[in-house]
C-alpha cells in the first residue's frame, strides 16, 4: 500500500469531473421535483442519453454534437413519463420504474454496434495563464467545457428558481398544483417541460459518463449513478447550491475508493466499490429527518377535474 | 374535443382487459421494433410466442416455462404485497442474491457431507438472507422514515458486489483452479435442488411459488391483514383511523417480499444456475416488477403474467438464435409491456368523452 501516490490536487480535480454526471442528473431532477414530478427514471434517461451521445459523437467526429444529441436523447425519452403521468395519469412511481427499465433495454440496443470504440476526445478549455496557478491551476482551470457547462446550469437553475417569474410558477405549480390551476397556469404543459428539461440534463450527464470519464460504451455504464443523483435531491432538500455541495461530496468518495484500489489498500476491491452506494444509504438516514423541504405536490397526480 | 371523466366506480371490464390490450399493442409495436432492426415481424413475434409452446422442439422449452416462470412469480407475489399497500421495494435482485449467497453458504459449509437436513437448511438460510436484506430499508424506514425505494435500490448494487467478493474470495470452488465462482451445487446430492419429476422443470422452486401464490391470495381475500394491506394502498389516512399500524404493515411487505426473493435465489443457485458466480443474478428481481403489474397486483393474474415473461425469456433465446434478433430487444419489449399496461389502465378509471370542456 502507498498512501503518498495519492496527490491531493489530483484528486481535487478528479472528483469535480467524478461528480459532474450525477450534478447534471440531480439538477435535472431537482427541477422534475420543484414542478411536483417525481420522475424515478433517471437512470434510464442516463443511460440513453449516454449512448446517444456517444453513437453521434463518434458518427460525426465531435462531442460537442454528441452531447447535444445526448440531451435531445434524455429529452424525448422523458417526453413518455411525461405522456404516461401528465396526459394518462400513471402512477409515478411506476412509470418511472418502466422508463428506467425501458432505457436500459433501449442503449443495449441502440449500443450493439459500438463496442470497443474509442470516442472523439473533448479538449480541455485552455484558460491560458489562469492554468499555471499553482494548486488553483490545476484544480479549477484544467478541465472540460461541460464540466463548467455543469456548474452554470446549477447557478442558473437556481437564479431562475429564485429571482424569476418563471421560477415562482414553476414552484408554485409544485406546492399546490390545484391552486396553481385555479390561478390559470397551465399545469401539465409546465410539468412536461419540467420533466423534459429533467430529461436533457440526465442525457448529459450519461454522456459525460460515456464520453469523457470512462470514454467507452459498455452495457449499463451508469451503474446506479441514476439512482445515487435522486437520493442526491433528497440529500439537497431541493436547494441548486447542495445539490453541487453533495454532487462533490459523493464525486469525492468514488473519486477515493478508485484511488485507495490503485494504491493496493489492504480493503478488497468491491468493498471499495460498494461504498458508494452505502454511503448514500448513511447520508438519507441522517438527513432523513427533515422533510420540510419536499414540494407540497410532489408525486401526487394532477387532473383538472378532480 | 376529447377529455377524461373520472368514473364514479373503476372499470372492472377495463381492469382485466387492460392487460390483454397492452400485449396486443405491445405486439404491435414490438412488430414495428423488429421490422426496424430488418427482421420479419410476424415471424418474429410467432418464433417468440409459438415455437416455445407448441413449434417443433416445444417438448424442450416448455419446461423451461417453469424455471424461468417460477421465480419471477415468487418475487412478484412478494412485490405485489407492497405495492398495494404503497410500500415500494424495488430492490428484490439484491435480496435474490442475498438469499442466494446465504443458501448456497450453508449448502457450501457442509460440503461434502451428505444429509436429508442440508437442503431445508439452506432453504431456511436463503430465505433468512433475502429478509435480512430487505430489513435493512423496512427498518430504517420505520425508525427514520427513510425513502425505500432508494435503499432498497442502492442495496441492490452493494448485494452484486458481495456477490463478486463472494464468488472470488469465501465461495469460491478451492478445486476450480482459480477461476471464480462456486462449487457446483449441481453434483452436490444433498444440495442439489433437482426436478421432482425429471425433465419437467418442476423443482422446489416452483412449489414454493405455488405455495406463495395460494397464501397470497388467502392473505389478500381472507386474513385481517390483506384487509389492511388493501385498506393502507386507497387510503392511508382512513387506515389509520381503523387501527392499521403502518409500521407493522411495512416490516411485514418488505420482510415477506425480501424472503419470497432470497427464496427465488436459493432454488437458482442450487438448482437451475449450480453455482454463485459474477453474472449469476439474471435481471429476474427487475423483470419481476413488470410481472407484478402485468399481474395487476393480484395473485392469479401474477401466475399468468409470470408464464408470459418466461415465455418471453425463452421465446428471446430462440430468436436470437435463429434470427439473430439481440438480447436487447426483448429487454425493450418487456420494457414496451408494462408502458402500454400503465397507459391504458387509464381507462379503468375514468372514460374518454367528445364534445367541448364545459366551463367549470
Amino acid at each position: 500500500m502507498d498512501l503518498s501516490a495519492i496527490n491531493p490536487i489530483l484528486l481535487i480535480a478528479a472528483l469535480m469531473s467524478a461528480a459532474t454526471p450525477i450534478l447534471l442528473a440531480a439538477t435535472g431532477e431537482l427541477v422534475a421535483e420543484r414542478a411536483g414530478v417525481l420522475n424515478l427514471g433517471v437512470e434510464g434517461m442516463m443511460i440513453v442519453g449516454a449512448i446517444c451521445g456517444f453513437a453521434i459523437a463518434v458518427e460525426t467526429n465531435s462531442p460537442v454534437v454528441g452531447f447535444v444529441a445526448a440531451a435531445i436523447g434524455g429529452a424525448l425519452l422523458s417526453l413518455l413519463f411525461a405522456f404516461l403521468t401528465q396526459v394518462t395519469l400513471a402512477n409515478q412511481v411506476a412509470s418511472g420504474l418502466a422508463l428506467t427499465l425501458f432505457g436500459l433495454g433501449l442503449s443495449a440496443l441502440l449500443g450493439q454496434g459500438y463496442v470497443g470504440i474509442k470516442p472523439p476526445r473533448m479538449p480541455d478549455v485552455n484558460f491560458g495563464f489562469l492554468g499555471d496557478i499553482p494548486i488553483i491551476g490545476p484544480i479549477l482551470f484544467s478541465h472540460d467545457p461541460i464540466l463548467y457547462v455543469g456548474i452554470a446550469v446549477v447557478a442558473a437553475v437556481w437564479a431562475t428558481l429564485k429571482f424569476t417569474r418563471m421560477g415562482l410558477v414553476l414552484r408554485a405549480v409544485g406546492e399546490n398544483h390545484d391552486a396553481a390551476h385555479a390561478l390559470g397556469y397551465k399545469v401539465v404543459r409546465i410539468r412536461t417541460l419540467a420533466i423534459m428539461f429533467g430529461g436533457a440534463c440526465a442525457g448529459m450527464g450519461g454522456a459525460y459518463i460515456s464520453l469523457i470519464r470512462v470514454p467507452q460504451w459498455t452495457e449499463g455504464m451508469t451503474a446506479g449513478v441514476g439512482w445515487i443523483a435522486l437520493a442526491l435531491v433528497v440529500f439537497a432538500s431541493w436547494k441548486p447550491w447542495r445539490v453541487l455541495l453533495g454532487a462533490y461530496l459523493f464525486g469525492g468518495i468514488t473519486q477515493l475508493q478508485l484511488n485507495l484500489q490503485g494504491a493496493g489498500v489492504a480493503i478488497p476491491v468491491e468493498y471499495l466499490a460498494m461504498s458508494p452506494y452505502v454511503i448514500t444509504i448513511v447520508v438519507l438516514v441522517v438527513l432523513s429527518a427533515d422533510k420540510s423541504a419536499a414540494p407540497g405536490s410532489l408525486g401526487r397526480t394532477f387532473h383538472a377535474s378532480n | 374535443m376529447l377529455r377524461l371523466e373520472k368514473r364514479p366506480q373503476p372499470s372492472r371490464l377495463f381492469a382485466y382487459a387492460t392487460p390483454v390490450l397492452a400485449v396486443l399493442a405491445t405486439f404491435f409495436f414490438g412488430g414495428l421494433l423488429f421490422a426496424a432492426l430488418g427482421k420479419d415481424p410476424v415471424q418474429s413475434i410467432v418464433t417468440i410466442f409459438w415455437d416455445p409452446l407448441f413449434g417443433e422442439f416445444s417438448f424442450f422449452y416448455r419446461p423451461q416455462l417453469l424455471i424461468k416462470g417460477a421465480p419471477l412469480v415468487l418475487i412478484a407475489i412478494g412485490l405485489s404485497l407492497g405495492f398495494k399497500a404503497g410500500i415500494w421495494n424495488i430492490g428484490a435482485e439484491g435480496q435474490y442474491i442475498m438469499g442466494a449467497l446465504f443458501g448456497a453458504g450453508v449448502g457450501l459449509a457442509f460440503y461434502p457431507a451428505e444429509s436429508a437436513l442440508i437442503f431445508p437448511a439452506m432453504v431456511l438460510a436463503g430465505a433468512f438472507g433475502g429478509w435480512i436484506w430487505a430489513m435493512i430499508p423496512a427498518v430504517l424506514k420505520v425508525k427514520f422514515g427513510t425513502n425505500e425505494i432508494l435503499v432498497s435500490l442502492m442495496l441492490v448494487y452493494v448485494a452484486e458486489q458481495f456477490l463478486a467478493s463472494m464468488s472470488l474470495g469465501l465461495l469460491r470452488n478451492p478445486d476450480g483452479m482459480g477461476f471464480p465462482g462456486s462449487r457446483n451445487l449441481q453434483q452436490y446430492p444433498s444440495a442439489h435442488n433437482a426436478d421432482l419429476i425429471a425433465n419437467t422443470g418442476m423443482h422446489w422452486g416452483v412449489v414454493a411459488a405455488m405455495i406463495a401464490v395460494i397464501f397470497a391470495y388467502v392473505l389478500l381475500a381472507r386474513h385481517r391483514l390483506g384487509f389492511a394491506i388493501r385498506v393502507t394502498g386507497e387510503a392511508p389516512r382512513a387506515a389509520r383511523f381503523s387501527g392499521v399500524n403502518p409500521n407493522r404493515l411495512i416490516i411485514f411487505c418488505l420482510g415477506t417480499s425480501g424472503m419470497l426473493a432470497g427464496l427465488a435465489g436459493l432454488f437458482e443457485v442450487s438448482g437451475p444456475a449450480g453455482q454463485v458466480g459474477i453474472d449469476f443474478n439474471a435481471g429476474y428481481g427487475f423483470t419481476a416488477i413488470i410481472v407484478a403489474f402485468l399481474g395487476r397486483l393480484h395473485p392469479v393474474g401474477i401466475v399468468l403474467a409470470g408464464l408470459l415473461m418466461a415465455l418471453t425469456y425463452i421465446g428471446g433465446d430462440i430468436a436470437q438464435g435463429q434470427l439473430g434478433l439481440p438480447a436487447a430487444a426483448i429487454q425493450v419489449f418487456q420494457g414496451m409491456l408494462l408502458f402500454f399496461l400503465l397507459a391504458l389502465d387509464l381507462f379503468t378509471n375514468y372514460r374518454l368523452r367528445f364534445g367541448r370542456t364545459e366551463v367549470a
